[in-house]
């Protein structure tokens, strides 16, 4: 399995090269939301790792909310940040980009602080890398080769069918999946499709995963005597801030909402970028490392692939800390408009949402941190749309497919791979095609 | 949350009432020319209201105003800013088009009314039994209607063809049932698919679904606001949406002709499969019987007598009756806030964290509920029969349908299902296809083809049809504020003689 993984550099921008910059970005795609994948400064489509990424300018309007808690408005830098998730190793996949795309990035990295022009460009975005708290995966090993490698199946397979329809026409399933199971073997053997063979995990990955499967509940369990003793307490710090922590879902100026719309649904998949400053004080700082250590241990280790709790619509998440935790950045891909993006939290893992966003300053009123909530839908909606960012720049390697389709895809495959199929399988296989 | 008896009497009718005993009907889009006279027009109209009549009237003047017809008439910014946004910015916004499919010949700039430039400020909306209309129209209009409005395009017109619509199929078979009483609770996950919605998603000040209160413009008491309701959860605050709602307003052209020539050429030309290809495409037969069987039991909001609702898909989890991309199927899937219904608290919890059922299409779509509206178009143009259709018979002259319905929430509602169902060519697990009857066969980026459709087989292998052409055009649209009489006298009167005092 080729374990997937990501990377985000974070620099201050130099404030009088902010306008630059933006030009830059723009210039990266054919229109607002629609990036060209071949473009001069960072092309793309030429790492054939990667999966998903994005440049943005992380221009938090909210910055001071602060002001509810009677906090002084602290100034933040104006960041830039380069993200991404692909296959293999963070590491190795920096210095490939630094390979291939030196000149642009190069270009865009001058606008930020302490970048110069024999600045080492490897060594400086391992610097400003920002790892990620907690961060999710729709389908763990799941590669860029083998999305599109069952993508060109399923058009062999459908262009076959479509050829020789009465063939197969009225024949039981487990007939049907036989011939197509020769049909593609045929394809393989004459070169004209390519299935790869899963590659061996890297070693050093398999054991950083054991270690952390088991080290992390062990670390729980050495704390746990603490843990049952601070409890009550927690509790009751929780509940008392809970009850007083103001609320700040004014409706969203319609000039912001209607610049995000711009760039939006332009493929069946769209960016989500998020930021916010989190309530001050130790209790929301514990709560939000708490839950988001959760998140993160259960998508590396439990959650089963394309779900994550009831949502199929995320390709890949992740949630980022910012200035020394003051702040917070989410960032997702997900799939339909962000209407239903929104509806589908609320609905279906309304709990999820309260539990990691509800550390954020104004975010509506929770009942034990996973009630209520996000279920006031209006206010919910406002306080979003509200802490939503523009997404300047924004790449994905498979427009058109969503995770969904790639769940389908992959499904196709694997039961075609199988020599024996019973009767209930092959019903289910074929009423994916 | 307690918010009082519904006054039926400060309900505009449409919201309660379909008039289909009024067989006559046209819809004014108009813009405002002399506000005075404007003014004096929708104060003295005598808009009919909710209240139930013995004998039922046999006429019926319904208003609704657009987000430019509210500042055209005086409303202030500060007001028209607690309506919702997508009222605001309009249907014809170029990220909402591209959101609801509304591209190349579906676009704005193509439309005959709604587009840039030509959005209309109201619509007045004419019903009436044959005998009594045409004296209706002209004494509803009185004498000084041509100083003060102007027709925006030829007024809607629309043709009574019996409950059938253009493509030959029983038209709004399904509708929600407004819980008016407002007795079923809304908080509670429900694991059955229900018909019954709750009020506030049609009336706006009242709870809806989540058992919240939709956002509407909530202003400070004084000599103009005085008359509106208060507001159910801020008493001091006058409701200048409470009892009113969105209309949505879509002018749908429907190609007859093309849609029965291809169901035929998909058939080999033989009459009775074309039938059954075309009520798979819609999932129903012309008759409006479902494919999908009947439900044995009872669904709420669904009276016994309706027998051609009196059903979900549950037992049709293959698409095997009725395809999973048919019509009604992508307008309302009929399920619930759960993929089976889970039998017992542990269940749900593993649901919930994503060990549910774990078959492909298990749990792909939102829960219906939140996701309905209320139909209340009618169809325009001459009929034509499929036969006709075929030979070149009949008129070639537009027909189609002037598509309206009412929600309190266009985003979460009428978008969604548009946007999310309709449009979608990713619709439940499905690729490459989208709604066989408005879909517009666009291509997305990395979708090439959408003019597919798939006609699942219980145990076969499925079979698909390709090529599918557009067969209706949106000629025009745009999204209004129904209000409710006490909002009505309102905007008649804002402006007049002082501002309205935006809320502080």
């Amino acid at each position: 399995m080729t374990p997937q993984s990501n990377f985000m550099v974070l620099a201050p921008i130099q404030p009088e090269r902010e306008n630059e910059l933006r030009r830059l970005l723009a210039s990266m795609n054919d229109a607002p939301g629609r990036v060209n994948p071949n473009n001069a400064l960072v092309p793309f489509a030429i790492f054939e790792m990667l999966h998903f990424a994005r440049l943005l300018i992380l221009d938090d309007k909210t910055s001071g909310d602060a002001r509810v808690y009677g906090l002084p408005p602290r100034k933040f830098p104006l960041y830039l940040a380069f993200l991404g998730d692909m296959d293999g190793e963070e590491e190795g996949f920096l210095e490939d980009l630094a390979r291939r795309a030196s000149t642009g990035l190069r270009a865009i990295f001058s606008c930020c602080e302490g970048f110069t022009t024999d600045t080492d460009l490897v060594e400086w975005m391992k610097r400003h890398r920002s790892p990620s708290i907690a961060n999710y995966v729709n389908c763990r090993g799941r590669t860029v080769r083998q999305v599109r490698e069952e993508a060109a199946l399923l058009h062999v397979l459908e262009a076959h069918l479509a050829a020789n329809t009465h063939e197969f026409h009225g024949l039981p399933p487990r007939e049907i999946h036989e011939k197509l199971g020769r049909f593609i073997d045929a394809e393989k053997s004459a070169g004209r499709l390519v299935l790869s063979d899963e590659e061996p995990a890297p070693l050093g990955w398999s054991i950083r995963k054991a270690l952390h499967l088991i080290g992390v509940p062990l670390l729980v369990l050495l704390a746990s005597p603490l843990l049952i003793v601070a409890a009550p307490f927690y509790l009751f710090f929780l509940r008392q801030q809970e009850k007083s922590d103001p609320e700040l879902c004014p409706p969203v100026d319609q000039a912001y909402s209607d610049e995000l719309a711009l760039s939006e649904d332009h493929d069946v998949t769209n960016p989500f970028s998020a930021m916010g400053s989190l309530k001050p004080g130790l209790v929301r700082l514990l709560t939000t490392s708490g839950v988001l250590g959760t998140v993160n241990y259960a998508a590396r280790h439990f959650v089963r692939a394309g779900r994550l709790g009831r949502i199929r619509t995320i390709h890949f998440a992740r949630w980022v800390f910012l200035d020394d935790k003051k702040r917070m950045v989410f960032f997702s891909n997900y799939d339909g408009s962000v209407e239903s993006y929104m509806d589908d939290f609320i609905n279906k893992t309304g709990f999820g949402l309260n539990a990691s966003f509800s550390n954020g300053i104004g975010y509506p009123r929770t009942n034990w941190l996973v009630m209520d909530g996000c279920a006031d839908e209006r206010k919910y909606k406002e306080f979003l749309r509200r802490h939503t960012l523009p997404t300047q720049v924004w790449y994905k390697a498979y427009p058109g497919l969503t995770a969904v389709d790639l769940e389908r895809n992959t499904r196709i495959r694997l039961g075609l791979e199988l020599a024996s199929i019973s009767e209930k399988e092959a019903r289910e296989w074929v009423s994916l095609l | 949350m307690k918010t009082g008896e519904l006054d039926y009497a400060d309900v505009q009718g449409l919201v309660r009432y379909g008039y289909g005993r009024m067989k006559k009907a046209r819809y004014e889009l108009l813009r405002v020319k002399d506000l005075a006279a404007a003014r004096a027009w929708l104060r003295t109209a005598k808009i009919n209201s909710a209240v139930a009549m013995e004998p039922p009237p046999k006429t019926a003047l319904q208003v609704a105003f657009t987000a430019p017809g509210l500042r055209k008439l005086g409303i202030h910014d500060d007001v028209i800013a607690g309506f919702s946004h997508e009222f605001r910015s309009g249907m014809a916004a170029e990220s909402r088009a591209r959101q609801l499919g509304d591209v190349k010949d579906n676009a704005p700039e193509n439309w005959e009314w709604g587009g840039f430039g030509k959005e209309p400020h109201l619509v007045v909306m004419f019903f009436g039994e044959a005998e009594c209309y045409s004296d209706f129209v002209e004494k509803s209009k009185g004498a000084a209607w041509h100083d003060a409005f102007e027709l925006l395009s030829e007024p809607l017109r629309t043709t009574d063809l019996d409950g059938i619509e253009p493509f030959g199929f029983a038209d709004g078979v399904s509708q929600p049932q407004i819980d008016w009483e407002q007795q079923q609770a809304t908080t509670h996950a429900q694991f059955n698919y229900t018909n019954l919605a709750a009020l506030g998603e049609f009336l706006l000040g009242y709870p809806n679904e989540y058992g919240k209160l939709t956002e509407r413009p909530l202003l400070d008491s004084d000599d103009a606001s005085k008359h509106l309701l208060n507001a159910v959860e801020v008493p001091r605050k006058k409701d200048l949406g409470r009892n009113g709602t969105y209309l949505v307003m879509r002018q749908l052209e429907q190609d007859v002709r093309k849609f029965w020539k291809y169901s035929y050429e998909q058939s080999g030309g033989d009459h009775d499969e074309a039938e059954k290809l075309a009520a798979a495409l819609v999932g129903r037969t012309r008759d409006g019987e479902p494919l999908a069987a009947v439900s044995h039991q009872s669904i709420p909001g669904v009276e016994e007598k309706e027998t051609h609702n009196q059903f979900t898909f549950d037992q049709d989890p293959a698409g095997g009756r009725c395809p999973f991309g048919a019509h009604i199927r992508r307008a309302n899937p009929r399920n619930s806030d759960y993929p089976g219904p889970p039998s017992n608290l542990l269940k749900k919890l593993l649901i919930m964290i994503g060990f549910g059922p774990r078959g492909f299409r298990d749990d792909l779509m939102s829960s219906v509920r939140f996701h309905r509206i209320l139909r209340r178009g009618r169809e325009y143009g001459s009929g034509l029969k499929p036969e006709d259709a075929l030979t070149g018979m009949g008129a070639d002259t537009p027909r189609g349908i002037h598509f309206i319905c009412l929600n309190a929430n266009i985003s979460r509602q009428f978008e969604f299902i548009q946007n999310a169902w309709m449009a979608s060519s990713k619709f439940s697990g499905l690729s490459d296809e989208s709604d066989p009857l408005v879909g517009t066969r666009q291509p997305i980026p990395g979708c090439p083809v959408t003019g597919n459709f798939t006609l699942q087989s219980d145990g076969g292998l499925r079979r698909r049809l390709t090529g599918m052409q557009q067969f209706v055009t949106l000629r025009g649209g745009a999204y209004f504020f129904l209000p409710s009489l006490r909002a009505l006298r309102f905007i008649a009167d804002a402006g007049v003689d002082r501002d309205v005092r935006p809320p502080s």
